[in-house]
């Protein structure tokens, strides 16, 4: 199995391809057939990336599996995983079969959808798995197209302006980065990701428009990357994209959005500023705290007063990204650790949050939190999923959420103890809202009209929780699970990291 | 001697032999032939483009090298014969239904053509200057070949004014180059150049030579003849202008500025940079406002040629085969967006509003997407083709030095995007209307369809023109 990985990326595009040009016809039978074809295929994707993580090797830190071809203009497809990406390439598989069956009830346009949601697979698995820098650029960026379709097409009333609010500030970001892109291929003489990880870029103090850069060429390519991933992340206070895109998205599109695409920028930083730009990263990182920090209090105070579900959701999720970035911009093992898990963590339960959302949308068509209330009485399964998910988004011991906040939190406390401080705040008001929230939807008397005849979930949706109950929990009493894979690739990191800076910090001596 | 020049320049000789011999079977056949005349026409292209593509490598000149036959003007030859003969056989529909096909139109493109042929193989002032205006006069005729309409004839005069504003200034770019040079050689030119700096002569010279280029690619400031004659020529002239016409002026400028003043990269850097920045914002920015598809693309071409002049600017041969790539992209695309524009019509009448576009993805799924697929190409949004036509050029412009123009060319795409997208969006998220119901005839189905397709599939190894571009370029750089 030379191109498990090229098969796993494209598996689902040839899914695409079959649905685009041999399904035909709008009835039902032609909209079952793309369904079931498209839940085949991401099924199949997931068990092919079965052996990925069953062959993978955690000890070596290294990239595994790697395919390498020349391509154009001296750029090469190159596929590889290591630590930190495997478990994202996981991630992925693992829930697109979820969001294809949480898509059982779309009507309009089905072949579409699934094509647009298939092509979308491959793209953000070409992402993980892309080892050439123009390479990544092109899935990263390409994932635009099926996403602003997802929002235009299936999105809700405002779904116009979300969409194009979507595509332009991420495109805004991602441009930036080619340029730094093609100045670091300049430099390096390379696109190839293994080498220039290796590769000391200049930091040597630069003067632009009479203002001196400490760190030089690698702060700003730095901040040519970190306009991208921030957006993408997305940071405070670049965020307000996000609430748009999640409220007009459909349900299916919303948990791609919040579980897979959103943990892109948070690789971008762990793939290529920290081990590539480690002065830049340096230079910025109190300034990434700052952020960090303001993005954890701020945007929970502002999902504290939300009205409409999936709104406090994507607020929370923003604020959870907040730990996310501190925890890598602590340039520490646990920090690092910490930032990885809550990633994959954050994977399960904001996607499992917005599904539950969807659930009761389907039922309800509003998402407005005052229009519930009481479900509890006619709704006791749900009431149980969605507790669970609630105490994971507020990091409660025995939930995955508990291990990556207090890994971030250890490795900011160690770093800075003052961000650590701020930081805090965040898990007391997730809890403040995420409550809230559970309160005003599951408790109180069930009075609202529509609400008194609401049906529990059925089996499909049960169904479709249950490798999310399952996941959640397990990551909570045995986060080892990940730690293990990820541990040895992020401990070289950041030993290769300190190095970096160590030299630096000599050569700064010396002068 | 005589027939060693004329076999040189034989691919242009046949096509005016072409020209004239349609003229005669137009002029003095009793029935009206004009639809076979354009069919010829068109077979005359191809095969004059399969002629220059499969000439021996290698630089030929011609009449003591004021013309030349090398990889640079094969490679430009060859994209403007087929973008011509695409943008003929497209016409005839067209023209066929608003009762305009005469056979004065296939014969004005023959004769442009070789005007154009003849602008990229120019290695003298005044042979540019013939092919020059050999072009420009068929075009002021066929931008108003729809003689009852004002707006065409208006296209028509603005065309003819400001065209001969631009040749005046580049006239006197080219005495002045003369003058303080001694030759009209672009061999003699670049001996008398040296090295930069310039004598001031010559950087008079040269500035007046770029402004008379940059109008005929229409670069900001010089694009304000654009949109009006986009818009008020008939359909078919306009895909002609955005095709064939675009590749002749930038080629030209690229030969005046490499062979003739290839000494002095640095005094010219500046002024390309500038045209390259002031076209990339103007074709972003003034486009949002626009309803009229033709006018905005119209913008979008001032912006590409924006991004193609960037290759220019880094003033190397990395960024002269970027121009290349670039041009044979932006040729592909438009002549698949155009496929479409042309049959953008409802009740027998040509609709121009992109508002008609409303939710046509549900009428034509099928074109829909192809257009869709164009337009984020266009954008240059990965990983269609597009992308690459501008990655090329980033690359040349920042391994140039130019990095502050690359940042400006992706701020600018950016701006840009929003409204490729709103085409994109009509068509899939907006407001269902009766806007088209034109028919699309097979040929236009099949350019349309294909040059969607080669977006998509060309980023394999976007069909080997990376490689051709290569050689190409390399001859500019002995």
């Amino acid at each position: 199995m030379d191109n498990l990985l090229s098969l796993i990326t494209f598996l689902p595009l040839i899914g695409a391809f079959v649905l685009l040009v041999f399904l035909r016809g709008e009835d039902a039978a032609a909209q079952g057939n793309a369904k079931l074809l498209a839940l085949f295929t991401t099924s199949a994707t997931f068990l092919l990336s079965l052996f990925v993580i069953i062959g993978f090797e955690p000890g070596d830190t290294g990239f595994q599996f790697v395919e390498e071809m020349p391509w154009l203009g001296g750029l090469t497809y190159k596929m590889g995983v290591d630590g930190i990406s495997v478990l994202f390439v996981m991630l992925t598989t693992f829930l697109m079969p979820i969001v294809i069956g949480a898509s059982w009830h779309v009507e309009s346009r089905v072949k579409e959808y699934m094509i647009a949601f298939l092509v979308l697979e491959t793209l953000m698995l070409g992402v993980f798995c892309a080892l050439d820098l123009v390479l990544f650029y092109i899935f990263f960026e390409a994932g635009l197209i099926p996403m602003f379709l997802i929002i235009g097409i299936w999105g809700g009333k405002e779904r116009i302006y979300a969409a194009f609010k979507f595509f332009l500030y991420t495109f805004l970001g991602s441009v930036l980065m080619l340029v730094a892109m093609i100045a670091m291929w300049m430099a390096a003489g390379t696109t190839d990701i293994p080498t220039l990880l290796t590769h000391q870029f200049s930091s040597d103090p630069l003067t632009v428009l009479g203002i001196t850069i400490v760190g030089g060429v690698q702060t700003l390519m730095f901040l040519a990357f970190f306009a991208s991933f921030a957006v993408k992340m997305p940071m405070w206070p670049v965020h307000t994209w996000l609430p748009d895109a999640h409220v007009q998205a459909p349900t299916a599109g919303s948990v791609v959005l919040a579980a897979i695409l959103l943990k892109m920028g948070g690789y971008g930083f762990l793939r290529f500023s920290i081990p590539m730009f480690p002065v830049g990263s340096m230079v910025m990182q109190d300034f990434v705290f700052l952020l960090s920090v303001i993005a954890i209090i701020y945007t929970s105070l502002v999902a504290l007063v939300q009205e409409d579900m999936k709104k406090l959701i994507a607020y929370s999720s923003v604020a959870h990204m907040g730990f996310v970035t501190m925890g890598i911009f602590a340039l520490n093992q646990q920090g690092m650790d910490g930032a990885i898990f809550q990633m994959i963590s954050h994977g399960f339960i904001s996607g499992a949050l917005f599904m539950i959302v969807g659930v009761i949308y389907d039922r309800m068509h509003t998402r407005e939190i005052a229009a519930y209330g009481g479900l509890v009485i006619r709704m006791p399964v749900f009431a149980l999923i969605f507790m669970l998910f609630t105490m994971g988004n507020v990091g409660l011991p025995g939930t995955s959420g508990f291990v990556g906040e207090f890994l971030t939190l250890a490795g900011a406390f160690q770093t800075n103890s003052w961000v650590a401080f701020g930081a805090a705040f965040g898990v007391i008001l997730s809890a403040a809202y995420a409550l809230w929230l559970y309160r005003r939807v599951v408790f109180g008397d069930l009075i609202k009209g529509g609400l008194k005849t609401i049906e529990d979930m059925d089996r499909r949706e049960k169904l479709l929780f249950a490798p999310l109950v399952a996941m959640t929990l397990l990551l909570g009493v045995y986060p080892s699970l990940v730690l293990d894979v990820i541990g040895p690739s992020v401990t070289a990191l950041v030993d290769q990291t300190e190095t970096a800076l160590a030299a630096r910090a000599t050569a700064l001596a010396q002068n | 001697m005589l027939i060693e020049n004329l076999a040189v320049v034989a691919p242009e000789l046949a096509l005016a032999v072409a020209a004239m011999a349609l003229l005669m079977w137009g002029a003095f056949s009793p029935r009206d032939p004009s639809g076979s005349v354009l069919w010829v026409a068109t077979g005359v292209l191809v095969l004059a483009g399969l002629w220059v593509g499969f000439q021996p490598e290698g630089a030929q000149t011609a009449f003591d090298g004021s013309f030349v036959s090398d990889g640079f003007a094969r490679f430009a030859k060859v994209l403007i014969l087929f973008g011509g003969a695409a943008t003929l056989a497209l016409s005839r529909d067209y023209l066929a239904r608003h009762d305009i096909l005469k056979f004065e139109y296939p014969v004005l493109i023959l004769l442009a053509t070789v005007g154009m042929l003849v602008m990229v193989s120019a290695r003298d002032l005044i042979v540019l200057y013939m092919g020059l205006e050999l072009q420009s006069l068929a075009l002021y005729v066929i931008a108003a070949f729809r003689r009852d309409s004002a707006r065409s004839t208006e296209a028509g005069l603005k065309y003819i004014v400001l065209g001969a504003l631009s040749s005046g200034l580049l006239l006197y770019g080219a005495s002045l180059t003369y003058g303080y040079s001694g030759t009209t050689a672009f061999a003699g030119i670049a001996a008398a150049v040296g090295g930069a700096p310039l004598s001031l002569g010559l950087i008079f010279g040269l500035v007046f030579l770029s402004a008379g280029m940059a109008f005929k690619v229409s670069a900001a400031p010089f694009h304000m003849w654009t949109p009006d004659v986009y818009e008020g020529s008939p359909t078919p002239v306009t895909a002609f202008f955005a095709t064939a016409p675009k590749v002749a002026a930038a080629a030209m400028f690229a030969r005046i500025l490499f062979d003739a003043f290839g000494g002095a990269v640095t005094d010219w850097q500046q002024i390309l940079a500038f045209l390259s920045v002031a076209s990339m914002f103007l074709g972003a920015v003034a486009a949002i406002g626009q309803r009229n598809i033709k006018r905005l693309m119209a913008y979008s071409s001032i912006g590409h040629m924006g991004f193609a002049l960037m290759g220019l600017a880094a003033g190397t041969e990395q960024g002269a085969q970027s121009l290349l790539i670039y041009l044979a992209i932006y040729v592909t695309m438009n002549v698949g967006v155009f496929a479409f524009i042309l049959n953008m019509e409802k009740d027998g009448k040509t609709v121009t509003d992109i508002g008609a576009l409303g939710l046509y993805s549900q009428v034509h799924p099928a074109r829909a997407a192809c257009l869709a697929v164009l337009m984020f190409s266009l954008a240059g949004v990965p990983p269609l083709v597009g992308f690459f036509g501008k990655f090329y050029v980033l690359v040349a412009a920042i391994n140039a030095g130019l990095v502050w123009l690359a940042v400006a060319g992706v701020i600018a795409s950016v701006i840009g995007a929003f409204y490729y997208l709103r085409i994109v969006y009509l068509m899939y998220f907006g407001e269902a209307v009766e806007g088209l119901d034109g028919t699309m005839p097979a040929l236009h189905w099949g350019f349309l369809g294909a040059s969607a397709t080669a977006m998509v599939v060309g980023i394999v190894n976007l069909f080997g023109v990376e490689t051709i571009a290569a050689v190409a370029a390399s001859t500019l750089f002995p």
